[in-house]
């Protein structure tokens, strides 16, 4: 349907089974809640049985999780259906002297991504709560991504939980790969749909139910355009680059490599084949975004994959310790509540 | 990019306020978009046509606003316009520049019955 990419909407499936359509996090909350109003968009096709072995519950507790967050627009838009919106006093405001005649002027200033955003924060306070760290792999179909994920997972499952979520249109060829490589995958299939979103992820997580502490590796369609735009509620997106793709991609499609925090740059067991200038792809990548980070190495000679490893144990540490920070500074408050509370009963 | 599930989007943020602003039509729909978000103008507005179809906002026009891209430039330290993520900075040549406004995808207003 989308006149760039053939991106539609529709036939997305978790390992072989229906998604009820996303919509907004309102439609999914709405049929959760059991409210009776109007039929938001997609509701009809909402399945009460929904993905995996009791994922309608369970979505239901990200939904309400995102409802207690603020979202970054300030307001969080899961809301259950039947609370409609209460931007500032409850209707949307309308331009004085305006709505006297037949038309009228009504204000919205909501980001289009606002729905996706809300899942993704959901997803990404989840991941938080359960020292989950995150990362949404993207890049170009055919840049190593698959290989590059079985060779991380051969290194390090023996010392860290390990799940991956795979994202491609059809098949779940990928997945199984994975899965042959030992730890546990799940398929999304989006179908006609060029990347995954927040809703996706949600959904996969509950079938997927990564570990405490875990990494949980988002492989998202091959794809270096549409992704960049959804926040699944990662850490961090990591593109990858391969030096067969030639070194002014990160100008062709900057939008990526402003969106990643990492770039690996892949495949360089293969530069003395190609004509590729690893430093002018680096610069080309850092005008785009800065800040990026860069390691350059080959899934499958190895070379340099020492640095990456280090990369995902030092930021599986960060997470893991950002959650025990966190229960610790709630532990501490609770022992004080606890001791005023017997301090009021002696009093 | 994935412009079709951006104006399916639009549309749920559309119907969402016709509910809570009761409102059945929608004539107008303005939104802005950055210059450095990415969103094809053209592809948006086919796939606004497309996806408003049956809804409230079936034949409503789209005005899109265009919000021009700003960023800090890292060589001379100012804040100049930015036209694409990979320009040069407009003042003194140099890079990077940080995109710091133009990302924008909003729902501004919308002209309703």
């Amino acid at each position: 349907m989308c006149t760039t990419c053939g991106c539609g909407v529709g036939d997305t499936r978790v390992d072989g089974k229906a998604l009820p359509d996303a919509g907004s996090p309102s439609a999914e909350s709405s049929s959760a809640e059991g409210s009776s109003d109007g039929d938001p968009p997609g509701s009809s096709q909402a399945s009460p049985k929904g993905v995996g072995n009791n994922p309608a519950a369970s979505y239901r507790a990200l939904a309400a999780d995102s409802r207690a967050r603020p979202a970054a627009q300030g307001f969080a838009h899961s809301h259950r259906h039947g609370e409609t919106h209460t931007h500032a006093g409850g209707a949307p405001a309308e331009k004085a002297g305006t709505s006297t005649g037949h038309a009228r002027l009504v204000q919205i200033e909501e980001d289009i991504l606002a729905a996706n955003n809300a899942f993704a924060a959901a997803n990404r306070r989840h991941f938080a709560e359960h020292g989950i760290f995150a990362l949404n792999l993207v890049s170009s179909p055919g840049s190593g991504k698959t290989t590059l994920l079985c060779r991380t997972i051969e290194a390090l499952r023996a010392t860290l939980p390990i799940a991956v979520i795979e994202g491609d249109q059809q098949t779940s060829r990928d997945a199984e790969r994975i899965r042959a490589s030992g730890v546990r995958a799940v398929q999304i299939n989006t179908g006609k749909g060029c990347h995954l979103d927040a809703h996706m992820v949600g959904h996969a997580c509950d079938d997927l139910q990564p570990d405490e502490d875990s990494l949980l590796l988002i492989e998202n369609v091959g794809n270096l355009v549409c992704p960049a735009a959804f926040d699944l509620g990662e850490a961090h997106k990591v593109g990858i680059l391969s030096v067969t793709e030639g070194d002014d991609k990160p100008l062709k499609y900057p939008a990526m490599f402003h969106a990643a925090s990492l770039m690996l740059l892949n495949k360089v067991d293969l530069l003395p084949y190609v004509d590729f200038n690893v430093e002018l792809a680096v610069d080309y990548a850092r005008r785009v975004n800065p800040a990026l980070q860069v390691v350059t190495l080959s899934a499958t000679s190895g070379e340099g994959f020492a640095a990456w490893l280090d990369w995902l144990q030092t930021a599986c540490r960060q997470q893991q310790a950002g959650k025990r920070a966190t229960i610790a500074a709630l532990q501490q408050r609770i022992s004080e509540l606890e001791a005023q509370l017997a301090q009021h009963a002696r009093g | 990019m994935h412009e079709m599930s951006l104006a399916m989007s639009v549309i749920d943020i559309v119907e969402n306020a016709a509910r809570a602003g009761n409102f059945r039509r929608v004539s107008t729909v303005w939104l802005e978009i950055g210059q450095l978000s990415a969103v094809e103008p053209e592809a948006m507005r086919f796939c606004f046509a497309a996806a408003a179809r049956g809804t409230l906002a079936d034949g409503a026009a789209l005005q899109i606003i265009e919000i021009n891209g700003r960023g800090l430039c890292f060589n001379c330290g100012e804040t100049v316009p930015l036209a694409a993520l990979y320009d040069p900075c407009p003042t003194c040549g140099g890079y990077p520049v940080q995109a710091t406004g133009g990302t924008e995808m909003r729902v501004k207003e919308l002209e309703v019955e």
